[in-house]
């Protein structure tokens, strides 16, 4: 009794880490275009779904292989992001943030829009890149989709941090990001870093999306409830932290399970599958009461 | 000595209010030249305009070409501007901010320079991964300094390095400044409220009044007329 339910918690954990791996992703999209263009990007989930559709239909419809299909989803969703920033964004990003907000929310409604048209609305079967296997690690039993997907997301994550960290565009990113005025000075093209940003959370997106579809199944909505997950990963790790938005989105992903799992047996036995989103709620509006900054936000303080 | 900057007749504007009208300068190669004026004169106006950060009209040649465009196409043109109140990336480490000096240029000999300015600043590399927000304003302001230098700039452009600073370390701000124009031939164009530390670091000032300039001089002639001293200097 007590091994199975040992096992079982240990399953919860890790399928938890599962999706925490892919609001994980989609955090960092949204950590990495709030810190150089200021704004949430509403549309950040309806791009992830553009993206999983374009993977999806190059490998029903035209008969790729998923490695090549996966591959050009990453780079059609890149330059994308990058078009997006060029097209639409950046002719109001001088304006007030509200504007940029009304934007990205017109963009979300636009490629839901254009998703529906495309290919209808009933939902798709994506394949996962790891199969359907399921195994048995000490009795724990694990499907592979699962830990693929946690080694995908925590892979991306690291590429990423190495980007910004080690490479000059990585730097100049940050420098962008932080300080465009002084970025410029030093010969930074601070407006090309910003759609470079966006092409990067575009990207982010797809592989979230990917990943998710095999397990939801690819609708033109899908990605509405992770955003949600997402928002309330960011907020709490820390809007502009990405280190946060990736202790966040693992966070969330392994606490919703973890109410799931005590629910069986009689602990916060309220809890039902239906309450998952209005969780995730609770947590942004708890984190942005008691500790708006986040976890691993720094309050804004400005030496003058 | 070979002109380096000439500005002609530059004008620029804020909006509806004319902050330069009719800036005339030269600054020659291997030269440190002082602007002087008092506050709302146009000195932060007149480096602004030079490095594109500030739209104007007039000419601006550097090396007998026009420059154009915004600050991104000045500090590849070899403009290294310092602007007012330091001028660091205080998220960014010490080395990271040295790195971004060099941004603009397309060589891959960032590294020996790192260790050239450390030969100024040997704290620089001592302290390299400390956050710069962290430093002292006197430490920002030299990293600020040696951040311009990675650029291996053909002019450098210093906007009131001693704002907020004690008189000990606006010394030795300035004397590394004079050991760079000496042992590097650096060519600097700096803006300054303090007339009298700027006409001691200097060999040519100009002053400016209301977006004008006003005289210009050896830095040696201002400092010795007492009536110049006195009505456009105030010490």
């Amino acid at each position: 009794m007590i091994l199975a339910a040992f096992s079982d918690f240990m399953q919860q954990v890790v399928s938890g880490l599962a999706s925490g791996g892919i609001y994980a992703l989609l955090a960092l999209a949204l950590v990495i275009i709030h810190r150089s263009t200021g704004v949430i990007n509403f549309a950040q989930g309806e791009m992830a779904t553009l993206s999983t559709y374009i993977a999806w239909a190059l490998i029903a419809h035209h008969g790729w292989r998923y490695g090549p299909a996966f591959v050009a989803t990453l780079a059609v969703s890149f330059v994308g992001g990058v078009g997006i920033h060029r097209v639409v964004i950046r002719p109001v990003e001088r304006g007030s943030v509200l504007r940029i907000v009304i934007v990205t929310i017109g963009l979300l409604v636009a490629i839901n829009g254009f998703v529906i048209w495309e290919w209808g609305g009933e939902p798709q079967q994506l394949q996962s890149p790891f199969g359907t296997d399921t195994y048995t690690i000490g009795g724990v039993v694990v499907a592979a989709h699962d830990i693929g997907t946690i080694v995908v997301a925590l892979g991306i994550v690291f590429l990423l941090w190495a980007l910004f960290q080690f490479t000059k565009v990585g730097l100049a990113l940050r420098a962008a990001a932080v300080n465009p005025e002084e970025a410029r000075l030093v010969g930074v093209r601070v407006s090309w870093m910003l759609a470079l940003g966006w092409g990067l959370a575009a990207l982010l997106g797809a592989v979230a999306g990917m990943l998710t579809a095999p397990t939801v199944g690819l609708d033109p909505n899908m990605m509405a409830a992770v955003l949600i997950y997402s928002f309330a990963a960011a907020v709490l790790g820390g809007i502009d932290s990405p280190l946060g938005a990736v202790v966040g989105g693992l966070l969330i992903g392994v606490l919703l399970n973890m109410l799931s799992y005590l629910s069986q047996y009689g602990i916060f036995d309220w809890f039902t599958e239906e309450l998952r989103l209005p969780m995730a709620l609770l947590v942004i509006l708890g984190v942005l009461l008691v500790r708006p900054q986040g976890m691993f936000g720094q309050p804004e303080v400005k030496r003058v | 000595m070979t002109t380096l900057l000439e500005l002609d007749r530059v004008a620029a504007r804020y909006g509806p209010v004319q902050a330069l009208s009719d800036v005339s300068l030269v600054v020659r190669e291997g030269e440190v030249v002082a602007v002087l004026g008092a506050n709302g004169a146009g000195k932060t106006t007149t480096l602004r305009a030079i490095s594109g950060t500030v739209s104007r009209t007039g000419g601006i040649e550097l090396e007998g070409k026009q420059l154009k465009g915004g600050p991104e196409a000045a500090a590849r043109a070899g403009i290294a501007h310092v602007p007012e109140g330091r001028g660091t990336f205080v998220d960014l480490t010490v080395t990271e901010n040295l790195r971004l000096g060099a941004y603009a240029r397309r060589d891959r000999s960032v590294k020996a320079d790192v260790k050239r300015v450390g030969e100024y600043f040997p704290w620089m590399v001592e302290r390299g991964s400390q956050r710069a927000g962290t430093l002292s304003g006197g430490e920002q302001q030299m990293l600020a300094l040696g951040r311009a230098l990675m650029s291996r700039p053909r002019l450098m452009l210093l906007d009131e390095p001693s704002l907020g600073l004690a008189p000990l370390i606006v010394r030795e701000f300035f004397r590394i400044v004079r050991r760079l124009n000496e042992d590097e031939g650096l060519t600097v164009l700096v803006v300054e409220q303090d007339a009298r530390i700027a006409l001691a670091a200097s060999s040519r000032a100009y002053v400016l009044e209301v977006g004008r300039v006003a005289l210009t001089g050896t830095s040696a002639e201002l400092r010795d007329d007492e009536s110049i001293r006195r009505s456009y200097l105030g010490y």
